[in-house]
């Protein structure tokens, strides 16, 4: 885990670095421009899809949908991120409590 | 860009909306630091991810990909690739803050959504650097000392499934894709990917399906034709920079 950790932590220093440090041509090509800008997109969505609908290898549905749900209203609501994301963990709760 | 100096006002105003961008996304890091322990990581672990990754999005996925069985290197990668965002922040912002050395080394450190939505629009050079410092290094400040304390928080709590901690993952990633979603393009990247990525999830090991979905990124990016401005968080895109 430490290695993953250090190496993951450094790479990302060094993406950063390498963005201040670039020359700004770089964009100009419209192909690694439009990736760059969409792979947040893709790996955000996967992420919320996989942490929401799995389990190891299963696709599951439970409380944490209904956690999302909230999350969902309280971004449309433009609530602050904060409320957002303990809104959904205190929705979660409640659910398997009941 | 011009290099006059600021105004006592204009230097409180931008001092103010960076403070409280700060102090909104810091207190966030309460829910990194919790949900990083309920994910097997160690305290020290947790806190070493916010002092030196320090790119929320890149924390909240390596812990993220760990909390679901994938290997510690698959999550790794993924927050690597999250961080070249930070790249293209960097793109933008260079030219904007004209530093060099030592300097731009330290300015790299912050370069984060925060610290770039609230300099980008700025008027002046002076104006561009106050904002981005202010705004990053409050971030920082904060955000390290809220992980250190969910991190603890986390700890007492145990059981990640315990007041839905497991849930608030995935609402956090959501906080973060939605300033993203205005583009139609966006949206359909979006929905492909969690498809992409759902579909594998039973055929792969854990930590695989979000990295699969990084190939609908790729794709969509090399067969569309549209031309777009790079897409860069603005005050409205961050915690506490609306109002």
């Amino acid at each position: 885990m430490w290695t993953a950790v250090l190496l993951a932590a450094i790479g990302c220093y060094v993406l950063k670095v390498a963005g201040l440090s670039l020359p700004q041509r770089v964009l100009e090509h419209a192909t690694v421009e439009r990736v760059a800008d969409l792979i947040p997109v893709a790996l955000l969505a996967a992420l919320v899809a996989v942490q929401v609908a799995s389990s190891g290898p299963e696709l599951t549905l439970d409380a944490r949908a209904l956690g999302l749900g909230f999350a969902v209203v309280a971004l449309a609501l433009r609530m602050p991120f904060l409320v957002v994301v303990v809104g959904a963990a205190v929705v979660a709760a409640l659910a398997r409590l009941l | 860009m011009t290099e006059a100096d600021l105004t006592p006002s204009e230097r409180s105003g931008i001092v103010r909306d960076s403070l409280a961008v700060g102090v909104a996304t810091g207190a966030y890091g309460i829910g990194f630091g919790a949900v990083s322990v309920a994910s097997g990581l160690s305290v020290a672990q947790t806190c070493v991810l916010s002092l030196l990754m320090f790119t929320g999005a890149s924390q909240f996925a390596l812990v993220g990909v760990v909390a679901a069985g994938g290997a510690p290197l698959s999550g790794a990668a993924t927050a690597l690739l999250l961080g070249t965002r930070n790249t293209l922040y960097g793109l933008r912002m260079g030219p904007l803050l004209q530093w060099r050395g030592w300097r731009r080394v330290a300015a790299a450190h912050v370069l984060i959504d925060e610290s770039t939505a609230m300099a980008v629009n700025r008027q002046t050079t002076a104006a561009v650097r106050l904002g981005f410092v202010t705004t990053g290094a409050s971030v920082l400040v904060l955000w390290n000392l809220a992980t250190v304390a969910g991190a603890l928080a986390g700890e007492a709590v145990g059981d990640p499934r315990t007041y839905g901690l497991d849930a608030a993952v995935g609402a956090a990633f959501l906080a973060l894709l939605w300033p993203r979603l205005k583009d139609r393009r966006n949206v359909l990247v979006a929905a492909l990917a969690a498809v992409v990525a759902l579909t594998v999830v039973p055929l792969t090991a854990a930590g695989v399906p979000v990295l699969t979905a990084a190939g609908v990124a790729l794709l969509v990016g090399v067969l569309a034709r549209r031309q777009d401005p790079t897409e860069v968080p603005g005050p409205e895109d961050v915690a506490g920079g609306h109002r």
